[in-house]
């Protein structure tokens, strides 16, 4: 294989405001290799790739396209120079066809006729071993699907380059199979790709190389024959930092929440819950483990009553009495005319939790609105609970009257978790409350979640760092493809134990796959 | 069986009205614009059609030539409808107002700017349109010989073959071309289309100003051909104006069911005059447009079906910065 | 070279939202942009009908408030506009683009003129008004509850399901019409139709529907502001997301949302039949319906803004047509213009311009941020930054201001520069345009010959001002 250079950075810097995403960061990428960009949450990756691609521009470094400097302002540019990225979230249009997403935007001078785009998209689908349905369109897509559309959209358009943020993300094991088996091809077939990633062994299975970012900084490129998992966790995170999350002894812990055989099936038809079951504890944080979109934002929702079940049973046990109370088919107000105190911090925070066009006050209401008087809304005790988290959890803003939305992303955070725990719950759900946080504001919620805990409330955590959990929970419920994997000690898991769990895959799935690919050949 | 003829060949005739309207309103609804503007903008074209016409007869003295007493009109109704259409472009898409107001403001000033076009040429406009209307409502000379058979396929001007014309090739370019690929892209999902480098404002733009521009034909032709006078008050091209974009609904913005339906419409609009029927039932059967349509918007958000749905994006401006 | 080329193709300037502007300040650029549409207005008045513009906008003011009566209509007419534009009010905050205030303002006529058609001299006048007040305002709420069903469980798009209803509204009223009035003029006299049925009047002929407007207004302000319903609306409006996570059963929200609005449509359309125009034609609501929505957002749905929006709008109508020569036309021209100066400011009120920096640096910021990227929010610690990076980049804009000899300062001084010269052209040669104007207005009417004898008039005072 030869090794020319196809791709070079040098000296990449690029900052907004003043949280620095990448600081120097030099990479090299040669002709027909697959380099894999190796970091945890948040290290940067997303935003060195995002500058090759010509969606941000690079305040200080250059880049070099075979050896010469290449100015890409925008992703056409990144094309003129034959670079080509697949974005974590799709680009196409729903109502068209898959041949019609790839020929968007294309000016290659030749007359228009999709018979002859939808022949050469099968074509370059066939030479690495896709499967498109170029009549088929998107919204009757499963994501694998469309992701290969974005995939081949890109070599149609002459990418010797491929950037590939996240593929696996979204993908059954299987699925992830498929793309590595295409990714190798296109390598063989001389294209340099770059693929993001963030599990290890993704990054050893595929690349030839990996070069490892670790916040914003570059830590060093190794050859992936040379070396082996715990290497690459050592540059990931450098030197072991203890999180020094305190954990105490849970105390006095009893049932508080039973989720049994619970069914799920979602808007698409497709069963993102299967089966599910697992108890809360009162004193206890229980975290929720597992890659991106397992179906933990169903079972969370599901509890709240937001999602409906198509079987199962959840289970409140009232602390005060001991009875139980059935949730199941409850609506949010229904649970909280029962008597269930039950909090809720979302994932999407201001798009579910708060209203950001709101300000502090008018969001303090959202839980407490019911309680004024006559039909009128009392504003003297959320303005007085605004204060209140204003002053404890020091957030950041210029008055209780500012739209949430203005606020950055640890004090949105902060108001948000400060209500639910304001509501005095005794079971509190949190979907990855630290995610886009910095540092203080994260150990600021861990020690609230703690805290919590204490008090004896059933905490359920989601979280997607692995040290976190294992340093915070005290029990782990590690959740794959809609179906518990399995369920482990907090104290004594090791990393590798969470991580296998959360990869494993189940027989129904496996049928449910190939019965969808019969379809497709056919 | 005269009759019958008679009546379709007067439906087909007063359809053209609602075929540019509403062929203009399906072109600026893929981009992601809901003109609400479209009966204004009609007006507009009328009154530009009028102050056309009445320059080049007052300039032609007796000599009228027959093809330029067509062209003129029409093109300053195209060019005055076009700049209606520019109008709301420059306001929902530059200054990012909102369309649905904006939209009905075109339509306020649009009717109040066609009655005063109308008012300051006075009566030299009648006398140019009662001049001129006869160019527009003949094409073929032979139409009468061939009987019923005429009278229903060449009876008619040159609008009405064009309109017809128009919204086949709309349709053409709208499945089959990259330039309608890229405008129902926009329409749909602007950011993606932004990301494949295609000018979301251009397309916006371009076809904000061509559809206001055939939509204005359509008052052109009520005001030219069908009604042969101006309509006073513009009331009725006006109320057509919005069976026009009742249209794009009940044809789920397909150009070429245009075409059926706005004969259907047209029919409708008509019968009452046809049937020996009292003013109430009149009433009720020049409900049946707004009804079906209705209807049809009904049924199609029930069934879901995306194809059928209106351009996702409709009626929300594009701002590449919110994210 | 490829650097330069993509240096040029740099946009001239960059559009960013602001943060809060202070209230003064965003008044301020709407106020000049009202005065500079009265301007224009002024000067296309003096171009069309001769009329300068000071006496344009003193014959306005006159049109308005020039006699006692006027005062009085135009308040009345102002409240009948504030009516339906408060019914609009709280269907618009929960983003539900009711359009179809029209026919709800005509639906809720009928059914009141209907009671006075059947009970009118039969039953007690007290018992009348009730029935046509009750029957009114439920027939107007049903209207609008119809679209508000469909939208709430199917998803249909209310914005032209509304403005369908409008026109089935209206062929209802021209029906009920033909049903009664058997001679096929079309218009029902209350006279002979309607038995002379009226509400009874409160010191004048206006002072009831200006006292129903006060008290909505105020009563629509507090139900936004301080009701539990009217903060669920406006959580809807906003996120019905949000909404389902707190338990707002959003399709309850919508249609009673719907439901109030209506009734209120309905209000105004008893108000129109029952004590302002004593009874019901197709052109009762008069387009107010499509203006309401104007005054409506123009107003924020703030009921106090509002009062001023369709102050405004009333003042230009009847100002306008006080002045008119050919039917209402140029009133609807010149409300045309206002507006659409009034919409195209919000743009400045809420964007700002930056205009480019020559800075390479500092312009390779700027395309960042007008990269068309996606980064999914929150998911890395960068994407929760840019607000932070926009404020520092207007910081940045703001100190650029201060240092003298900056490009964006010179910039400023050019176009402070270009705007005094294009002041004293405009004041130069204004007398100039007016005369050539009248002159080409004079050649063409020749052209066409005719003159109506008040066109005649203007010119000849032209020609006297010219001499």
């Amino acid at each position: 294989m030869d090794k020319t250079v196809a791709l070079e950075l040098k000296n990449v810097t690029k900052t907004f405001g003043r949280v620095v995403a990448n600081k120097d960061v030099n990479l090299t990428l040669n002709r027909g290799e697959i380099l894999a960009i190796l970091g945890e949450n948040g290290s940067g990756k997303t935003t060195l790739m995002n500058m090759i691609a010509g969606i941000y521009y690079p305040d200080e470094g250059a880049i070099f396209v075979d050896g010469e400097e290449a100015v890409i302002r925008s992703p056409k540019d990144a094309y003129d120079y034959k670079i080509g990225m697949v974005h974590q979230h799709f680009k196409l249009v729903d109502v068209f066809t898959a041949g019609e997403n790839i020929a968007l935007g294309l000016r290659d001078g030749k007359k228009f006729r999709m018979k002859e785009i939808n022949a050469r998209v099968t074509e370059i689908a066939e030479k690495y071993g896709f499967h498109v349905d170029v009549k088929k369109k998107i919204y009757e897509m499963s994501v694998s699907e469309k992701q290969t559309v974005e995939i081949v959209k890109v070599l149609y358009r002459g990418a010797e380059i491929l950037i590939l943020d996240e593929p696996t993300a979204v993908l059954t094991p299987q699925e992830t199979d498929k793309l590595f088996a295409v990714l190798r091809r296109m390598r063989d077939d001389g294209k340099s790709i770059l693929i993001i990633t963030h599990k290890l062994h993704e990054v050893l299975a595929l690349s030839d190389r990996v070069s490892v970012l670790r916040k914003g900084e570059y830590a060093g490129t190794v050859n992936t024959a040379e070396t082996n998992e715990s290497e690459l966790t050592e540059m990931m995170v450098g030197k072991k930092i203890a999180l020094n999350i305190n954990r105490s002894t849970p105390q006095n812990v009893c049932d508080r929440l039973a989720v049994e055989h619970v069914n799920c099936v979602n808007r698409e038809g497709v069963k993102v819950l299967d089966d599910v079951s697992f108890t809360a504890r009162a004193g206890e944080i229980l975290g929720v483990a597992g890659i991106a979109g397992s179906g933990q934002r169903e079972l969370l929702e599901a509890i709240a009553g937001l999602q409906k079940l198509s079987g199962g049973a959840i289970t409140y046990f009232d602390p005060q009495n001991g009875e139980r109370v059935n949730l199941c088919d409850k609506t949010p107000t229904q649970i909280r005319d029962l008597g269930v105190r039950l909090s809720f911090v979302p994932e999407d925070r201001l798009g579910m939790g708060l209203v950001g066009n709101m300000d502090i006050v008018d969001n303090m209401m959202l839980r407490s609105y019911r309680k004024g008087k006559w039909g009128m809304l009392d504003r003297k005790n959320p303005k007085g609970l605004a204060d209140d988290i204003i002053r404890k959890l020091e957030v950041v803003t210029p008055g209780v009257h500012t739209p949430v939305r203005r606020l950055s992303g640890g004090n949105v955070q902060k108001v948000l978790v400060g209500r639910e725990i304001a509501l005095t719950p005794t079971v509190l759900m949190a979907a990855y409350p630290v995610r886009g946080l910095d540092i203080n504001s994260s150990y600021t919620i861990y020690n609230l979640l703690n805290k919590q805990k204490e008090s004896g409330v059933a905490v359920i955590f989601v979280g997607e760092d692995l040290d976190v959990l294992l340093e915070l929970c005290d029990r782990i419920l590690v959740i794959g493809g809609g179906t518990v994997t399995g369920i482990v000690d907090g104290r004594t898991a090791t990393k590798e134990e969470v991580g296998l769990l959360m990869t494993k895959f189940r027989r129904t799935e496996e049928t449910q796959e190939t019965a969808g690919e019969e379809n497709h050949d056919s | 069986m005269s009759a019958i003829v008679g009546f379709l060949s007067s439906a087909i005739r007063l359809s053209t009205t609602f075929l540019f309207g509403s062929m203009g309103e399906t072109i600026t609804e893929k981009s992601g614009h809901l003109n609400l503007g479209t009966p204004g903008v009609m007006c507009v074209g009328a009154a530009g059609g009028c102050l056309g016409a009445t320059l080049y007869v007052t300039a032609a003295g007796g000599a009228v030539n027959p093809f330029l007493a067509v062209l003129i009109p029409a093109l300053f109704a195209l060019f005055f409808a076009a700049l209606m259409g520019a109008l709301y472009s420059f306001l929902t898409v530059s200054l990012r107002a909102n369309q649905n107001v904006t939209g009905l403001m075109i339509t306020t000033f649009g009717v109040g700017l066609g009655k005063f076009v109308k008012g300051a040429l006075g009566s030299d406009a009648d006398v140019a349109i009662g001049q001129i209307c006869k160019y527009f409502r003949t094409l073929f000379p032979f139409a009468d010989k061939l009987g019923w058979f005429g009278q229903l396929f060449f009876s008619y001007g040159i609008l009405v073959y064009l309109a017809i014309a128009l919204a086949i090739v709309t349709s053409v370019v709208f499945r089959r071309t990259r330039i309608g690929l890229h405008l129902r892209a926009v329409g749909e999902n602007p950011a993606t289309a932004d990301a494949a480098g295609i000018s979301v404002t251009a397309y916006r733009y371009v076809a904000t100003i061509i559809g206001s521009a055939v939509s204005g034909l359509g008052g052109l032709f009520y005001i030219f051909d069908y009604v042969g006078a101006w309509d006073s008050g513009l009331t009725a091209t006006e109320a057509l104006g919005w069976l026009a974009v009742a249209l794009v609904i009940f044809t789920l913005w397909r150009p070429n069911l245009g075409i059926l339906g706005s004969i259907l419409f047209g029919a409708l609009y008509i019968l009452p005059n046809y049937l020996n029927v009292g003013f109430a039932q009149r009433d009720l059967i020049q409900c049946v447009p707004y009804l079906v349509t209705i209807v049809v918007l009904v049924i199609t958000s029930m069934r879901k079906k995306r194809e059928n749905q209106p351009p996702a994006s409709m009626g929300l401006n594009y701002f590449r910065e919110e994210r | 070279m490829i650097r330069n080329e993509k240096a040029k193709r740099d946009p001239l300037f960059h559009i960013s939202k602001r943060e809060t502007l202070p209230f003064w300040k965003s008044a301020g650029i709407r106020a000049i942009a009202i005065v500079a549409a009265l301007l224009l207005s002024g000067i296309l008045s003096a171009i069309f009908i001769g009329v300068d513009p000071f006496t344009f906008i003193g014959k306005l003011f006159e049109g308005v408030f020039g006699t006692e009566r006027r005062i009085w209509t135009t308040l009345r007419n102002l409240s009948v506009l504030l009516l339906i534009a408060l019914a609009l009010a709280p269907a618009f905050k929960m983003k539900f683009w009711n359009i179809g205030a029209e026919g709800q303002v005509l639906i809720g006529g009928l059914a009141c003129a209907v009671c006075m058609y059947f009970l009118g001299g039969k039953a007690p006048d007290a018992v009348v008004y009730l029935c046509m007040a009750v029957s009114g305002i439920l027939a107007a709420a049903l209207w609008a509850v119809v679209p508000a069903i469909f939208k709430a469980f199917w998803g249909t798009n209310e914005t032209l399901f509304t403005l369908m209803m409008n026109y089935v509204a209206m062929q209802a009223v021209s029906f009920f019409t033909s049903l009664i009035v058997k001679d096929g003029s079309g218009t029902m006299k209350n006279a002979t139709h309607l038995h002379g049925v009226q509400f009874p009047q409160i010191g004048n002929a206006y002072l009831l529907t200006i006292l129903v407007a006060v008290v909505l207004t105020v009563g629509m302000w507090i139900y936004l502001r301080y009701s539990k319903h009217g903060y669920e609306l406006s959580v809807v409006g906003e996120s019905e997301n949000t909404a389902r996570y707190i338990g707002i059963n959003v399709k309850k929200v919508i249609i009673r949302t719907m439901a109030l609005s209506g009734a209120i449509c309905g209000v105004a359309g008893v108000l129109l039949v029952g004590a302002i125009n004593g009874t019901v034609t197709t052109s009762t609501a008069g387009g107010q319906g499509f203006t309401a929505i104007i005054v409506a957002w123009l107003g924020k749905f703030n009921p106090v803004f509002m009062i001023l929006t369709s102050f405004l709008l009333v003042f230009l109508e009847k100002g306008t047509s006080q002045l008119d020569l050919m039917n209402n036309a140029f009133a609807s021209m010149i409300t045309g213009i206002v507006f659409f100066f009034i919409i195209g400011c919000e743009f400045f009120v809420v964007y700002r311009l930056k205009f480019r920096r020559p800075v390479r640096k500092e312009s390779a910021s700027d395309a960042s941020v007008g990269g068309n990227a996606e980064t999914p929010p929150s998911t890395e610690t960068e994407s929760g930054t840019p607000t932070e990076e926009k404020s520092e980049a207007e910081s940045a804009t703001e100190g650029a201001a201060d240092g003298t000899a900056s490009p964006y300062r010179r910039v400023c001084d050019k176009l402070a520069q270009g705007a005094g010269t294009v002041a004293k052209a405009c004041a130069k040669g204004f007398g100039a345009l007016r005369g050539t104007c009248s002159k080409g207005m004079k050649r063409l009417k020749s052209l066409f010959g005719k003159k109506n004898p008040e066109e005649q008039r203007t010119e000849e005072k032209d020609a006297e001002e010219e001499k």
